[in-house]
């Protein structure tokens, strides 16, 4: 078994990487990427159609009449010839803005809300509960208060989606911050970082798919709560999306109604889309995705 | 933790433990998990701690470490710096790629981003990754993370290392290349290490020098130097027979318990 040290590293270096080869073999097949997206697009545009047939069909058994519930054709029309006028990206304006606003400032106190009660023992103690006890409260119960306090006006609108979302949020961020490996808290302290730069390499990016998921449970509350509010808080000038709701219903204008319906369901799965395919990409960078890729 | 981690007296120790107690928790409930351990590593030196599952080993590593303070005694560490620790498991960071992973100290001790990458690559190649670098660890084989944290950790540039049971987790075959590896890197870079194993023939390996702990509570009951030149082989006779030794002595104290 006398070998020099010469052969013996290369020995070692061809039998690394003849081991490695075996382990890292086999792994990856490419689907082209026309494929990939059929497959995940055909299943959504199947459900689609079944979804418009079968409204069809309801209308067309006379269960209500067509002024209380047209067909899918009629809304349609009345969609387009919705988008072609100023009024429903007037409201879609308005709503967003709101909606981009009061998210905005409830993703911050939640962070911020969130990190502080996740740090400090005595903080934890004191609001811990109260947050989830918040998050459990209806959001619409929160509006006849919401009124008294600030009369019909946007600010109770706002008043109400933060106090939907903002607790989501801060609890997203407290069970990230719970959760983090110890393991991975202690190899960050050997590998040298210590109070703020702890946080920054170790416990904020391993906190982070809680987070996200705080933060898209945030935006449905806060979605919700928006909507609420402008159905609730009519008078108004602005003719936000929930305003055309309650306008249309006002008139007994069903196509109307119906398709600004449509409009807000599309906002809220464009949003919920965007939250999955980051909670997606941040799940396949981690390695928790299998390798069907869902 | 200034009176804790004073400079051991000269440059004749690496690492001077000295009547080191460890006890978790307090009341009744309270476990004793190391009763008065004294140890010193020379520079340079090779020393593998074993002893029974339980008995206290990874406790002293993180001890060492910094990561846990003791409830008596002193721990002195030549220089100031932080030795590095490789744990049981890689404890890599799932959402780094292996070359972020392995930049963390090199950021943390801010060198600039020239410098950082060349380190990198350096370390990536003594371990065998430098083709890897832009893959995450969940790609890897266990194998191959666990040379990715020894690359992380011998990133940190200190002259002591510590490794807690690095190998446990792998096949044969490849244990014995990452032997001679840790073996190569140890004399290249004449680093004091403190490798924790309960694989009695893994420590005559590698071992300069050998310290059984016995259980509950953790007490250093036997050392012995291992004189066999390197390189060694695992399955030599020379290995052989120190495990057989160090194994008997381990049955006993084991037996002790089962009194
Ligand atoms: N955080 C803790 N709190 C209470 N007891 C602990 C804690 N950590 C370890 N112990 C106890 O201290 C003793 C030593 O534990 P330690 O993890 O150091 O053992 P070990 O020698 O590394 O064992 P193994 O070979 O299984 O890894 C054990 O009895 C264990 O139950
Ligand atoms: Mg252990």
């Amino acid at each position: 078994m006398a070998s020099d040290t010469l052969t013996s590293s290369a020995r070692t270096d061809a039998e690394i990487s003849g081991l490695d080869a075996l382990e890292i073999a086999g792994r990856d097949k490419e689907i082209s990427r026309g494929a990939r997206i059929w497959a995940a697009t055909w299943p959504k545009l199947a459900a689609l159609t079944i979804a418009i047939l079968a409204w069809q069909l309801v209308v067309w058994s006379g269960w209500k009449p067509p002024y209380s519930l047209p067909g899918p054709m009629e809304v349609g029309r009345e969609l387009i010839s919705q988008a072609r006028g100023p009024q429903l990206w007037d409201g879609l304006v308005t709503t967003l803005r709101r909606a981009a606003v009061g998210y905005v400032f409830s993703a911050a106190v939640g962070l911020l809300l969130g990190l502080a009660v996740a740090r400090s023992k005595v903080l934890r103690a004191a609001i811990g509960s109260m947050i989830t006890a918040l998050q459990t409260m209806p959001s619409i119960a929160w509006f006849p208060l919401a009124i008294l306090l600030f009369e019909l006006s946007e600010k109770a609108i706002f008043f109400v989606v933060v106090l939907g979302a903002a607790p989501s949020i801060a609890n997203g961020v407290i069970s990230g911050v719970d959760y983090v490996p110890p393991l991975l808290l202690r190899a960050g302290r050997n590998l040298g970082a210590r109070g703020l730069n702890l946080y920054r390499y170790v416990i904020a990016p391993a906190a982070l798919p809680a987070i996200v998921a705080g933060l898209k449970q945030g935006w449905a509350f806060s979605w919700r709560s928006l909507m609420a509010g402008e159905l609730l808080v009519v008078g108004i000038s602005q003719t936000s999306l929930g305003a055309q709701l309650t306008y249309s219903r006002d008139l007994s204008d069903a196509p109307w109604l119906l398709s600004t319906m449509i409009v807000i369901l599309v906002v809220g799965l464009v949003v919920d889309a965007a939250f999955g395919a980051a909670d997606k990409a941040i799940r396949r960078r981690w390695g928790v995705l299998d390798q069907a890729g869902n | 933790m200034t009176s804790t981690t004073t400079a051991p007296q000269g440059a004749t120790t690496a690492v001077a433990l000295s009547g080191v107690t460890k006890v978790y928790g307090r009341g009744t409930s309270a476990v004793l998990a190391l009763d008065g351990v004294s140890l010193d590593v020379a520079p340079g030196e090779f020393v593998c701690l074993v002893g029974a599952s339980g008995c206290g080993k990874s406790t002293l590593l993180n001890l060492v470490a910094g990561l846990d303070r003791p409830s008596g005694g002193q721990i002195g560490l030549a220089g100031d710096t932080n030795p590095g620790l490789m744990f049981q498991e890689p404890a890599l960071f799932p959402w780094l790629t292996v070359e972020g992973n392995v930049e963390v100290p090199l950021k943390l001790r801010r060198l600039p981003r020239a410098e950082r990458r060349e380190r990198v690559a350096e370390l990536l190649r003594t371990v065998h990754l430098a083709d890897f670098g832009r893959k995450r660890p969940h790609e890897l084989s266990g194998g191959m993370r666990q040379r990715v944290a020894l690359a992380r950790t011998l990133a940190l540039d200190t002259p002591v290392l510590l490794m807690d049971e690095p190998f446990g987790a792998l096949d044969a075959m490849t244990r014995d290349i990452l032997h001679d590896e840790l073996e190569r890197i140890w004399s290249e870079r004449q680093l004091s290490v403190l490798f924790v194993t309960h694989n009695v023939r893994e420590a005559a390996r590698l071992a300069d020098r050998i310290i059984l702990l016995s259980s509950r509570p953790g007490r250093i009951i036997y050392s012995t130097e291992v004189n066999i030149p390197r390189p060694r082989r695992i399955d030599s006779p020379e290995v052989a027979a120190i495990a057989a030794d160090v194994t008997e002595r381990l049955r006993t104290e084991v037996g002790r318990h089962g009194q």
